[in-house]
This record gives structure tokens, C-alpha cells and sequence, in this order.
């Protein structure tokens, strides 16, 4: 699903590798854990995924796309296809719960109709149901977050991103967050999910990948985090 | 996919588009009322200036139309000699017109002239008429009346007139100002105008693009989660469009309403150089042309100011 070889990402000569020759390789429906502490690589990695970032060498895959001979009107195709849920949310400030996820469908010029089935079930899904008309402002941070996740995947994306979920929640919202992810997951969706929360990782027990300074120094199935 | 659903999710998207441009529209209403403002202003101001532009020229065609040669003929002359002379000055290149004035009809002009003058009405009928005949020259370019002159001067001609040659009475030096001052005068206000328009232009892509660089973020989570190109921009060129069509018809019927307005108040033909009512005249005969430029002018930069705007936001990353 998807495939890394030998990536190399450097933002500016001064202060190195961000990336460096890092090779990867994510089967279709496996949940993915990253650690690693700040600046070692996390987000520019699920940068280049999504393709926000270019890498400066080597080769990503992603569902079959090869991502260098990706041209930029393709770009929104691909980006269709993958689910990212960011930590600041990135919620459209003036639409509604409903409208934001609504937006994600809309992109693909689905008619009224068909969205007028989907929201329902998927705001279902992350419970926010009866909380349609609200606006992001009014929502705390681990509705905006489950909004964020609603829109991430209605679209049912094979894949989905989430960078840091639940950094910006208490533990409690952030238990939520991640119970959905697990939810999405069992439905048959890859997750990728990087985050510094200990507790989270033990409490999975899933494939975990440790970055620092820009290289993989572990891969284990079933992990523990132990700092 | 086949073409019927491609077709509908088109169409689907492209009327997507012009809703999320009429409510962003309504929902930024005082940004939007601070766009237009600008856009009616300058949209008004320019078309102002094209009126006063050709108002102006106008006036001053109405000055040159009125400068004329008039040379006096002997009484000696015949009618073949007055013919072989009209005939002279119509070969030349700069002279319009020339209309022969006989005798009587001298006599009548000044009659009328001086109707309330029973003293001069008297002196002219005790004598036999004592006007001369003369012979009007209408030039073309008014700046170039030199030649004539010359001609008129030349040994033979002179010795058929009367009189010395009058150039538009006694008043030549000041229709010389005048022909001098025109060609500047109507150079500069094209100038005008058009220095003018682009300055308009900046101003009003500048204000559409401050109101974007507002939604920068938007533009960027848009992008983020797949949208392509014009489903992001078009809502921001509707909008735009919408403050363009708004402008230019507000400002056709501000002009109308100040035209109307003036030209009623004040019954005075005009105002200096600028005449009111011819003003409106040229307003009103050219007015759905007006109306077209204005609404094309105030559509193609509401469209193209938002288009070179959101470009920036939306590029992707190309460095490696």
C-alpha cells in the first residue's frame, strides 16, 4: 500500500537531512504508529505522503502512484484518495460541522443527494450526531478533531493520515479520537498515525516505527514505548 | 465513469461554484461593500472623465468651427473672375468650404445685425448698398492656415479684393491661442484618462487582493484536502465578478441620476469649457455602450484580479 526507498528530504543545506534514506513498507489495512520526538521527521514524512512536500531523492509509492512522475493537476486526485487529520484540525472557520464534512464530497462534485446519505452515518460514526448545525468555534477540541476525522474518511479513503491527533487534547477526548481511528481501521482502512503519547502506544499494541534525527532506529510489531 | 456522469458531476460542481461565490458574497457583506465602493468610485471617476474628455473637445471643435477667412471683392469683379478664384482656393489641400456672400446678401445680414440701430439702418438706405461682396473660407485644419494666407497674399489675388483679408474678424490673435492650445489639450485628456484607468485598476486589484489574502488559510485547507484548482478559485471569481457587474451598474445609474440632476437645476448651456448639456447628450446617446464598457471593464478586472490573487495560494511546492 504503501512504499518507501531509500527517501531523502532536505529543506535547506545549513541544517540537514530532515529525512534521511529512509525505506518503508505499509501493507494494505495495517495501523501504523510513528514516534519519535519533535523535529525528528514524523510530519515530513506524512508530508510527503500526502505530497506537500517534495522529497529530494529517492522513491514513494503510494496505492500503486508512483509519486515522481505525479503531475501537480493530479496532485488533487491523489489527495482524494488519502484521509489527513492534522492536529491544529484545519476546519473551514465559516461552514458547519455538516458543511465541512459535506466539503469533502462536494470536491468530487458528488450530488446533494448522495451527501445528504453520508454525512449522517459517518457524523454517526464519530458521535456528533445532533451537532450538525454547530459551528467549529462552538465545538471543543476533541469534537473539532472527531469533525476533522469525519471528513477524513467519508470519502472512505484506503488510506488515512492522522499527524498528531490527539496533541492538542486531554486524555480523555484524546481516548475518543483514537477509538475511532480503530473503528475506521477495523472497516478495512490503513492508518498511519504518529503521535508522543505513551500511554496510547502501550494501549494499542500495534506496529510501532521510531524516527530520530531523521532515520527509522526501530520496527517492531506489538510494541511497547518505554522513554 | 461515463459522459452522462461525468456531465453531472460537472454540472453539479460548476453550479457548486456559483452558489459558494453568491452566499461567500452576502456572508463577507462589508467586505464586499468595501470592494465595490472602491471599484464604484474609480469606475465612475473614469467614465466621468471620458465624457469630459469629449465634452471638452467638443467645445473647443465648436471655437475652430467658427474660425474662418473672409476675403472682400472689388465690385469690379466679374462673376468669371470670382469663379476662376473660388475654384483656386478649392484646390487647395487645407480649405474646407468656401460660400460666396453677393452684395444683397451682405446688406441683409447686416440689416438684421443691426435692427435695433434706426441710425445706421438709415444711413445704408440713402446710399447705394456700400457693402462689399466676399467670399468665406471654411479651413480644415485650423493650426495650418498659414497657406491660405499665403495664397491670399500672392500679387494678383490681393488685387481683387477690397479690403484687407479679415481672419475671423479682429480676434486672430486669440484664435491663434486657441489652435495652439487645442491639439495639447485634447493629447493631455486622452493622457488623463488613461493614466487614470490603470491607476483604477491597481487600486481595485489591490483591494481584491487584500480581501483574499484574508482566506489565505481556506484557500490552503481547500487544497490540502483535494480540491482542485477551480473549485477553490471560482467562488473567489464569481465573487469578484459580482462586485464588477454591482460597480458598474450603480455607477451607470449614478451618472445617470447627476445628469439628470444638472442638467434640470442648472438651466445654464454651460459651465466654462465644460457644457452640461452637451455632456448629457453624449451621456445619453452612447449610454447602453457606456453600460457595456463599464460592466466589461468591471468583469474583466473583478475576474482577472482574483485569478492572479488565489494563484499564489495555490501552487504546490516544486522544490525538491
Amino acid at each position: 500500500m504503501i512504499l518507501l526507498d531509500r527517501v531523502t528530504k532536505t529543506y535547506s543545506r545549513d541544517t540537514g537531512a530532515a529525512l534521511d534514506r529512509i525505506s518503508l513498507h505499509v501493507e494494505p489495512k495495517e495501523f501504523v504508529i510513528i514516534i519519535g520526538s519533535s523535529g525528528a521527521g514524523k510530519s515530513t514524512l506524512l508530508k510527503l505522503l500526502t505530497r506537500e512536500e517534495k522529497p529530494t531523492s529517492g522513491k514513494i509509492i503510494v496505492g500503486g502512484i508512483d509519486y515522481s512522475k505525479l503531475k501537480d493537476k493530479d496532485i488533487p486526485l491523489l489527495r482524494r484518495k488519502i484521509g489527513t487529520v492534522f492536529q491544529d484540525f484545519k476546519l473551514l472557520p465559516g461552514k458547519n460541522v455538516y458543511e465541512n464534512v459535506a466539503f469533502a464530497l462536494e470536491i468530487v462534485g458528488m450530488s446533494n443527494k448522495e451527501i445528504d446519505h453520508t454525512v449522517p452515518r459517518v457524523l454517526e460514526i464519530v458521535g456528533l450526531k445532533g451537532k450538525e448545525k454547530r459551528m467549529p468555534m462552538e465545538l471543543s477540541g476533541g469534537e473539532r478533531q472527531r469533525v476533522a476525522i469525519a471528513r477524513a474518511v467519508v470519502r472512505q479513503p484506503k488510506i488515512l493520515i492522522a499527524d498528531e491527533p490527539t496533541g492538542n487534547l486531554d486524555p480523555k477526548h484524546a481516548w475518543d479520537v483514537i477509538k475511532v481511528l480503530e473503528k475506521i481501521n477495523r472497516f478495512g482502512t490503513t492508518v498511519i498515525l504518529t503521535t508522543h503519547n505513551q500511554e496510547i502506544v502501550n494501549k494499542l499494541k500495534r506496529r510501532v516505527i521510531t524516527i530520530e534525527a531523521g532515520k527509522i532506529v526501530s520496527d517492531r510489531a506489538n510494541a511497547e514505548y518505554h522513554s | 465513469m461515463n459522459n452522462s456522469e461525468k456531465f453531472k458531476r460537472w454540472s453539479i460542481t460548476e453550479w457548486r461554484i456559483i452558489k459558494t461565490g453568491c452566499t461567500n458574497f452576502v456572508r463577507n457583506a462589508w467586505l464586499s461593500i468595501a470592494a465595490m465602493a472602491v471599484m464604484l468610485i474609480t469606475l465612475t471617476i473614469v467614465l466621468f472623465s471620458v465624457i469630459a474628455n469629449a465634452t471638452f473637445t467638443n467645445t473647443i471643435k465648436q471655437i475652430t468651427d467658427k474660425i474662418d477667412v473672409s476675403i472682400y471683392l472689388k465690385d469690379s469683379v466679374t462673376p468669371e473672375n470670382r469663379e476662376k478664384l473660388v475654384k483656386q482656393m478649392k484646390a487647395l489641400p487645407n480649405v474646407k468650404e468656401v460660400t460666396f456672400l453677393s452684395k444683397d446678401d451682405a446688406l441683409v445680414i447686416y440689416k438684421k445685425q443691426n435692427a435695433n440701430n434706426k441710425d445706421l439702418l438709415l444711413a445704408i438706405s440713402q446710399t447705394d448698398n456700400p457693402l462689399p461682396a466676399s467670399l468665406q473660407i471654411k479651413p480644415r485644419n485650423v493650426n495650418k492656415i498659414a497657406e491660405i494666407k499665403t495664397f491670399l497674399d500672392k500679387k494678383e489675388i490681393k488685387d481683387l479684393q477690397s479690403d484687407e483679408t479679415s481672419y475671423s474678424g479682429d480676434r486672430k490673435e486669440a484664435v491663434d491661442k486657441i489652435t495652439h492650445a487645442t491639439d495639447f489639450i485634447r493629447r493631455a485628456g486622452i493622457i488623463g484618462v488613461l493614466v487614470f484607468a490603470v491607476i483604477s485598476m491597481l487600486i481595485i486589484f489591490n483591494t481584491i487582493q487584500m480581501a483574499i489574502f484574508n482566506r489565505r488559510d481556506e484557500i490552503t485547507i481547500m487544497r490540502l484536502l483535494g480540491a482542485n484548482t477551480s473549485f477553490i478559485r471560482g467562488p473567489f471569481v464569481v465573487e469578484s465578478v459580482l462586485y464588477g457587474v454591482i460597480s458598474a451598474m450603480v455607477s451607470i445609474l449614478l451618472l445617470n441620476g447627476l445628469f439628470a440632476v444638472s442638467s434640470s437645476t442648472l438651466e445654464a448651456t454651460s459651465l466654462g469649457l465644460l457644457d452640461i448639456n452637451y455632456a448629457s447628450r453624449y451621456f445619453s446617446s452612447h449610454f447602453w455602450i457606456f453600460m457595456a464598457l463599464q460592466l466589461g471593464v468591471g468583469v474583466f478586472i473583478g475576474a482577472a484580479s482574483s485569478i492572479i490573487a488565489t494563484h499564489r495560494y495555490l501552487k504546490f511546492k516544486t522544490t525538491k
